[in-house]
């Protein structure tokens, strides 16, 4: 252990990027660099921060590491900081892709560098807030401002209608979390805390489960996205900038399987227990439903944004399936589907840098000019179907494994979905880069340059890492997953023995 | 009254005597100079309340004075520490904008601080008639103050308005006063609470309370008795706008706090409906209502009216938790108000035209970075998101509302804090998101500090809500 607040300074390290940025002038091709070169070390130092974290970690130890806690707004909300097997391994991945992000908008953003650069990093800070919050109110605090620099993202540096997506992510968003807020009301009187590790003990009564899981599970859906509150994806990732996209795809859709996973499932098990069809029916629409959508769809981001959709039903599924493989599945799934639909977007902000539009329509053949940048985007099309030896395949098989020992008419329809996930991503691919080089637009494009495998080519390493030997993230979450999953199983054992010794 | 009692009342008192005799001072002192005293008195008017404020916070304890009429209390004293801040920001503000804004006579801040002790004696009232007496004090103030640009009919139409709608309020209030005093035979807020406890509640008392209720709502512009709100504050020049927008709706909240909680304490179930109908009719009102507005000072209207349906929120619960929220409301609200007005007087062209519209604001972000990030802070915090302050406000009433079981009243209140969110996003979205139609004058220095202070209250209330959660919870332990 350590005795200097490491959480803290991962949290909020990006904010003294912040600080230097509000410094530098952006009026000379000099400013610019040092605004890009400021944000590029402040994300990568943070990077190797978390990175510090994890290594820090003791895997063996189930319960809350590096706790950091003190007094703050009084009537019981303090400043509590800590991770376990569930967070610790969000914080790396929230890190990872942010130095990606600056990488990405290195020449794509031409208006106001410093303030895009600034609401960035603004942003980092709100995201990992929310992964080592250990205090219910810290945590919407974080969860909520995420929506600000979010909203000033997409509407400032997004595309033509970016206005309208802006004001849908933001009030989508915001009307599904103020009635979380509610129920956290509601839970700090009658447990008299809002600290999460007191609330984690406390039994809430059956009656009242059922409102608050219903209360969480308004916010979480929406975040998530689970259909049919998905609506504010598509126009979010497709009119937001690449890196926005990125950040969006890949970080805060999985804000929402965290709150499932943190809150949810051990403080409402009998609630969820209860809603478990439900979230099942839900995640099987939306697997085959937004797979469905996601093969009709002209234009690259929006496809990709539905198979988002479709992607997070695995992890709804294997959350709510309560055993080890599922939570575990999901767990992975998170991670590996921020790393792969990241890099998708990556890929995507590649040839949109180079042709200025997103419609599928517009290419066709580009491997023929584009070798480099073909096999990179075939790795992430692969991890995206769930190919063995990707990243994806591993999530999606255990989130099904789970789903299949708690019921298998649900695994059944589930697994439908990755056949159908192969034929949007494989169609996808096939129309982007295979085929005759034809089109007279796409003769001159030039392949991956330095910068951009410098971007894609740790990422498909990565992908087949991870596919390869997902250990090193079981050997993280093991412990932790297995706490949740007996103290699951022990509370709806408890409830049906009152139950029993009732009648 | 033995000389005894009457020195310690006066002791007491040395803040609102301090404002009383500068004020008549000032008068004076305007009145037998030359033609251009304005600047000079309102330079004075500071000075008097800041001198009123330290000896407020250094040297007055708790205690009644004059025979029960008047209390003053830690609730009072935090009460009447917001209204003098209020009081005095806006006097800063003035100083640059009095000539273009045709206010530029010694009459204006000399009625500012009559209107400031009429809202430090309304805090400390503790009786019926010391209340009507301070209230009026106050409303006659501003409804002068309100008109005080002679010259324009807009300014002349919000004075009448406000004038012939307040005198009404002001007759329902007395009115109701005297069916209280009719059916407990007391005017003093503790023997009226006795006398209730004591004998039970009778119709024509609920009667009293209903117009009393009625009429404070008035001051307070809830619905239903808000149409003045939007007229009146489009049609006042800016800097008197920005001060109905702050000091006396703290006072009058203050006040309404004491009536209900002290007075009609044994009667909770009765005021507690007709608080919960405010508040709902107030949110849900200055939600919608709010969004189809062009005029930013209008827009600022509506959200005023919905912003006290939510303090109003913490004034329901009736609990302890409630008081402390309603107290730290009023004090975010009024932080948010004040830097939100320094940013509309900013709002003046190049030649010197104030504008009002929400439209004129385009593209602020690159004309003006500095005030457009203030005012997006503002906005947002105005819209309740965290971290910034407004968030906390609202958090702390509803979570008293919560607990008191309201749980109708909560829920309604936080959706119609979304649909809140839609207007006050608006704002955000043409400062950010449109191109730049025109730029304003340079801002002049007070109006720059006193938003850039505001912004940074609201910024930093994640690192100073401990201490003031600590001030209000004591200020509320008042009443319980």
């Amino acid at each position: 252990m350590t005795d200097w607040p490491v959480l803290s300074a991962v949290t909020f390290m990006p904010l003294v990027g912040v600080l230097l940025l509000l410094l530098t002038r952006e009026d000379s091709a000099y400013g610019r660099r040092n605004i890009l070169n400021v944000s590029l070390l402040t994300t990568i130092f943070t990077f190797l921060v978390s990175l510090y974290v994890w290594y820090q970690f003791d895997p063996s130890n189930p319960g809350f590491q590096m706790v950091e806690k003190h007094g703050w707004l009084g009537t019981g909300i303090s400043y509590h900081l800590g991770i376990d097997g569930i967070s610790v391994l969000f914080l790396p991945l929230t890190a990872l892709l942010m130095p990606f992000c600056v990488l990405a908008s290195w020449v794509t953003i031409e208006k106001r560098l410093k303030e895009y650069m600034i609401a960035f990093l603004i942003l980092e800070t709100l995201m990992l807030g929310v992964f080592v919050s250990l205090d219910i109110v810290l945590f919407y605090v974080f969860f909520e401002a995420g929506l600000i620099p979010m909203f000033i993202i997409i509407g400032v540096w997004g595309g033509r209608d970016r206005v309208y997506a802006s004001y849908k992510f933001f009030l989508y968003t915001l009307l599904g979390s103020v009635l979380m807020l509610l129920a956290i009301m509601a839970m700090y009187w009658q447990a008299g805390t809002t600290d999460i590790t007191e609330l984690l003990k406390y039994n809430f009564p059956r009656e009242m489960q059922t409102w608050l899981w219903l209360a969480f599970f308004a916010s979480f859906a929406v975040k998530m996205p689970m259909w049919p509150v998905h609506t504010w994806l598509p126009d979010a990732h497709v009119q937001a900038p690449t890196a926005g996209s990125v950040i969006l795809a890949g970080i805060l859709l999985k804000l929402g399987g965290y709150g499932f996973l943190r809150f949810s499932l051990p403080m409402f098990p009998l609630a969820s227990d209860f809603f478990a069809p439900l979230v099942y029916t839900l995640s099987i629409i939306a697997i085959i439903y937004t797979s469905l959508v996601a093969m009709m769809q002209t234009d690259i981001k929006k496809l990709i944004a539905y198979s988002s959709v479709a992607h997070m039903g695995y992890v709804t599924m294997g959350t709510f399936a309560a055993n080890i493989q599922g939570v575990q599945g999901a767990i992975f799934q998170m991670l590996s589907h921020g790393i792969v639909s990241g890099a998708l977007f990556l890929c995507v902000g590649v040839v949109y840098d180079r042709l200025h539009t997103r419609e599928i329509a517009a290419y066709g053949g580009l491997v023929n000019n584009m070798p480099k940048y073909a096999v990179a985007f075939m790795v992430f099309t692969m991890a995206n179907v769930g190919l063995p030896g990707t990243s994806g395949f591993v999530g999606e098989v255990l989130t099904l494994v789970g789903a299949f020992r708690a019921n298998t008419w649900v695994a059944l329809f589930a697994t439908t979905g990755v056949i159908l996930s192969a034929a949007y991503a494989l169609w996808l691919y096939r129309r982007v880069i295979f085929g005759a080089l034809e089109k007279e637009s796409l003769k001159a494009l030039l392949d991956l340059s330095t910068r951009e495998k410098v971007i894609l080519y740790p990422l498909v390493i990565l992908t087949i890492f991870f596919g390869v030997y997902p250990a090193p993230v079981f050997d993280a979450t093991a412990a932790s997953v297995d706490l949740l999953v007996n103290n699951y199983a022990a509370a709806l054992q408890a409830a049906q023995d009152v139950a029993l010794s009732v009648q | 009254m033995t000389a005894e009692t009457l020195i310690a009342s006066l002791q007491l008192s040395v803040p609102e005597l301090i404002l009383a005799i500068g004020a008549l001072v000032l008068l004076m002192v305007g009145v037998f100079s030359s033609e251009r005293s304005a600047s000079t008195v309102t330079g004075l008017s500071v000075a008097v309340l800041i001198i009123a404020g330290l000896w407020l916070v250094l040297k007055i304890g708790n205690g009644e004075a004059y025979a029960g009429a008047f209390l003053s209390d830690p609730f009072a004293k935090f009460m009447k520490v917001l209204a003098l801040i209020g009081s005095i920001t806006v006097m800063v503000m003035t100083v640059g904008h009095a000539r273009s804004a045709q206010i530029d006579r010694f009459e204006f801040p000399v009625l500012l601080l009559l209107a400031t002790l009429g809202m430090l004696l309304m805090i400390s009232a503790n009786d019926l008639i010391s209340l009507y007496l301070s209230l009026e004090l106050q409303s006659l103030s501003l409804y002068v103050v309100a008109a005080i640009n002679r010259d324009s009919i807009r300014s002349t139409e919000a004075g009448l308005k406000y004038f012939v709608l307040g005198a009404l309020s002001s007759g329902m209030l007395l009115y109701g006063m005297s069916l209280v005093y009719g059916f407990t035979g007391h005017t003093g807020f503790e023997e009226i609470a006795a006398a209730l406890t004591a004998e039970g509640r009778s119709l024509g008392l609920i009667f009293g309370l209903v117009f009393i209720l009625a009429g404070l709502a008035f001051k307070i512009s809830a619905v239903p008795f808000h149409m003045w709100t939007p007229d009146v504050y489009e049609g006042a020049p800016t800097p008197v706008t920005a001060f109905f927008a702050g000091a006396p709706k703290v006072a009058a909240m203050a006040m309404l706090v004491r009536i209900v909680i002290d007075a009609f304490e044994p009667v909770v179930a009765d005021w507690q409906q007709i608080v919960v109908f405010i508040s709902i009719a107030s949110m849900l009102l200055g939600s919608f209502a709010a969004i189809g507005q062009r005029n930013i000072k209008r827009l600022m209207a509506y959200s005023s009216i919905g912003h006290m349906g939510y303090a109003l929120v913490g004034l329901a619960a009736g609990s302890m938790a409630g008081v402390r929220g309603v107290i730290l409301y009023m004090l975010i609200y009024m932080v948010m108000t004040l830097g939100t007005f320094a940013c509309i007087l900013a709002m003046r062209r190049r030649d010197g035209e104030h504008v009002e519209g929400i439209d004129d604001l385009a593209g602020l972000s690159q004309t003006n970075p500095f005030m457009a990030t203030v005012l997006t802070i503002l906005m947002f915090s105005l819209a309740g998101i965290p971290p910034l302050a407004g968030f906390f406000a609202k958090y702390f009433v509803f979570v008293a509302a919560i607990e008191a079981q309201l749980y109708a009243l909560a829920i309604i209140g936080v959706l119609a804090s979304v649909v809140g969110a839609y207007y006050y996003l608006r704002v955000i979205k043409v400062m950010w998101f449109d191109e730049a139609k025109g730029e304003f004058a340079r801002t002049a220095g007070e109006l720059r500090l006193v938003f850039g202070l505001s912004g940074l209250f609201v910024l930093g209330y994640v690192l100073i809500g401990g201490p003031l959660g600590n001030a209000a919870e004591a200020a509320a332990r008042t009443f319980f």
